[in-house]
């Protein structure tokens, strides 16, 4: 895998607040992560704790007002796309950047065929003729695994099964050889089966292409199968960030052990019973100032309640956001508060 | 359970749920959506039975056609005694107390206008005569069973986050003692971190109760954990049914092989080691089941009898059913044929195993 190489984007305490009515909400409390070059970075997290909302400030996706970005620096090949122009910005989106949505159904335009669909970002960035542009279109659905691709560029996105207007969505971010790629959750709405086609595609495309994809999702099964890196997020901040291997075998944020503990598996003995995570997810309704996780932690001491932990190395490659796993920075057994 | 009666306490026989499409002006009625196309299972009591399968493959319809939300097309639902796809309109109100539902989305499933109270006491106005302070004191005990707390009983539930709507829902399912409860994707609308925490719960309500549960979900590896035996379902038709171990350890059907090598296990190694079967292609519709097997468009080993009959479920092994060529060499007309599959199979297997 990549390592070293100066990074393809890379965000720097990112902030993104929402106001409305009834008072903000902290959605992204300074978030900063890497993205190495054809790396495939995971990022995990419960909804709401950010992790979707972190992507789309980067590419303005949010409606503003109510959203608001109030720090930060996004460099994509050195460059601040925080502070892009408008036009700029366009050039980006769907350009430098491609970008899947969950839900292959709402985010295709039924009344415009696919073809037309996938030929608009090729026409628009590249300049292309609309013939030249038809041939690319097809040969982009043929990388993704469409049959009869010339044939189905007149067809309309309610012809196609979720897991090919997903193929579809992919071949749209795909289309003007993006550097990054940012995936929200692409096959969460999609059947294992069909699932574990688009997986498979994805995993293939990255070796043939050598993009870097940001993954968003909330199953850790999909981020062990595909990720290089994961970032585990929880009420808007970064909690813990790993290789994935090491990750796996060894988590130390009390949440990211959790987690990893209620859910049940496919193989090996059967859990007597799930763990549990008491609790609800907070709502970060003003900017943190102790551990957004001190309420559900069973490792819970005083300090936890009024400093909010920083992202803090362990091991190469490896940070944790937490008080108890600082060496000596927790207390002896007995002083632990239930 | 204690009494461990021979006879199981949901027995369903050839059950199938067309529903009509009517096409023209005239509605004239030109095919049906096969949506449950002849399923027969037994429960027993105090038994977990989960049914899988993909969207579209009919799980939540026969969930819905048992309980007689849907009015079946044909076949038999024995409930407790009763054939509750014939009972009279009457006597199968009278006998809804003892099967009860909990719905996937706790969100659509509550009216918001209604207070908790009466969401849970709701079952109790329809079908008591318990004076009002009996009614307060029943809703009292079920928040308590289902870990909510008691001064809640006058909120609303969009004052409640997902996890304890559904503990809303499982409360009111429970109101007049059920003996069977449907349990329709309840954990799907959840967080991971949620879904435990209902699980256990529903767990604990077994222990407790003695309730036998049909849980439908289309996450494997919850339901590994929870059910005694799993039914697979493919459009329509039940392609395996056996005893979970059995079936999570050695998947006869090739439906459920592949099916089960698609789940993504939360663990780096394993998914770097293992050999997925990944299925070409869709579901075909369900208004237009292939000729033959439902299952012989995407099969990988499929051959020539598969694309013409119909495979039966039989019983292949003791307390495993499979609804496959492959394992049926005993039917006359299939004999040698099914030898054939049996050994192809096996190949197939072995360059699985090699590639």
């Amino acid at each position: 895998m990549p390592n070293g190489a100066q990074p393809v984007l890379d965000v720097r305490g990112l902030k993104t607040v929402f106001r409305t009515r009834a008072g903000e909400i902290h959605a992204v409390n300074d978030v900063s992560f890497a993205l190495k070059k054809g790396e495939l970075l995971g990022v995990v997290g419960e909804s709401g704790s950010g992790k979707s909302v972190t992507m789309m400030s980067l590419l303005r996706l949010l409606p503003m007002p109510p959203a608001e970005i109030r720090s930060g620096q996004a460099l994509l090949s050195g460059k601040d796309i925080l502070q892009a122009s408008p036009e700029e910005l366009r050039a980006i989106r769907g350009g430098k950047v491609g970008f899947v949505f969950q839900d292959p159904m709402t985010s295709l335009n039924p009344v415009f065929t696919v073809g037309n669909q996938i030929m608009e970002p090729l026409r628009k960035h590249l300049g292309m003729t609309k013939k030249q542009a038809a041939d690319r279109a097809t040969e982009l659905l043929e990388l993704v695994g469409i049959p009869d691709a010339r044939r189905r560029l007149g067809d309309y996105p309610h012809q196609f099964s979720g897991g090919m207007r997903q193929r579809v969505m992919i071949a749209i971010a795909l289309a003007c050889d993006p550097e990054v790629l940012i995936a929200d959750e692409p096959t969460t709405a999609l059947d294992v089966t069909i699932q574990a086609q688009i997986l498979e595609l994805v995993k293939d495309l990255r070796h043939k292409l050598g993009m870097a994809i940001i993954w968003i999702t909330h199953d850790l099964g999909v981020i062990a199968g595909i990720a290089d890196r994961v970032m585990v997020m929880y009420g808007g901040q970064v909690a813990e960030e790993a290789p994935v291997k090491e990750l796996f075998a060894r988590p130390q944020h009390p949440y990211t052990r959790a987690l990893l503990k209620t859910i049940p598996k496919i193989s090996g003995a059967r859990e007597a019973r799930l763990k549990v995570i008491e609790g609800q997810p907070p709502i970060m309704s003003a900017a943190p100032t102790a551990c957004p996780f001190r309420h559900r932690c069973e490792h819970r001491f005083d300090r936890c309640d009024v400093e909010n932990p920083a992202l803090r190395g362990v091991s190469p490659g490896h940070a944790v956001a937490c008080h108890w796993t600082a060496p000596a920075a927790a207390p002896a057994e007995g002083m632990i508060h239930a | 359970m204690l009494d461990a009666s021979p006879q199981p306490l949901v027995q369903v026989d050839g059950l199938k749920m067309y529903f009509p499409i009517r096409s023209g002006l005239l509605r004239i009625h030109t095919g049906d959506v096969k949506a449950v196309d002849g399923v027969s299972f037994s429960i027993r009591a105090g038994e977990t039975l989960g049914l899988v399968g993909e969207s579209g493959c009919g799980k939540s319809t026969v969930g819905r056609a048992l309980l007689r939300l849907y009015e079946p097309t044909a076949g038999k639902v024995v409930i407790d005694g009763e054939d509750v796809a014939s009972l009279s309109t009457e006597k199968l109100r009278r006998k809804r107390p003892t099967m009860q539902m909990v719905f996937q989305d706790p969100q659509a499933s509550l009216n918001p206008r209604m207070s908790v109270a009466d969401i849970i006491a709701e079952p109790l106005d329809e079908h008591t005569n318990w004076p009002r302070a009996k009614k307060t004191e029943r809703v009292y005990e079920l928040l308590d069973a289902v870990g909510l707390n008691r001064r809640f009983a006058n909120r609303f539930p969009h004052e409640f986050s997902g996890g304890q709507r559904q503990r809303i829902g499982i409360a009111r399912a429970l109101a007049l003692n059920p003996k069977f409860i449907v349990c329709d994707e309840p954990i799907a609308a959840l967080d991971v971190s949620i879904q435990a925490q209902v699980v256990n719960l529903l767990e604990d309500l077994q222990d407790k109760l003695g309730l036998t549960y049909l849980f439908i979900s289309h996450d494997l590896s919850m339901v590994r954990h929870l059910a005694d035996r799993v039914a697979v379902m493919y459009l329509g038709r039940i392609a395996e049914l056996s005893p979970s171990a059995d079936l999570y350890a050695r998947p006869l059907h090739p439906y459920a092989e592949a099916l089960l090598s698609a789940v993504n296990e939360p663990d780096p190694e394993i998914a770097a080691r293992r050999n997925r079967i990944i299925l070409k292609g869709d579901v075909p519709s369900p208004a237009n089941p292939p000729k033959g097997c439902n299952f012989c468009t995407r099969c990988p080993k499929v051959f020539d009898l598969c694309r013409s009959v119909k495979p039966e479920l039989t019983e292949v092994e003791p307390g495993r059913m499979v609804a496959c060529h492959l394992y049926n060499d005993k039917t006359g007309t299939a004999g040698s044929t099914g030898r054939i599959g049996a050994q192809e199979h096996n190949q197939q297997t072995n360059q699985q195993g090699v590639s």
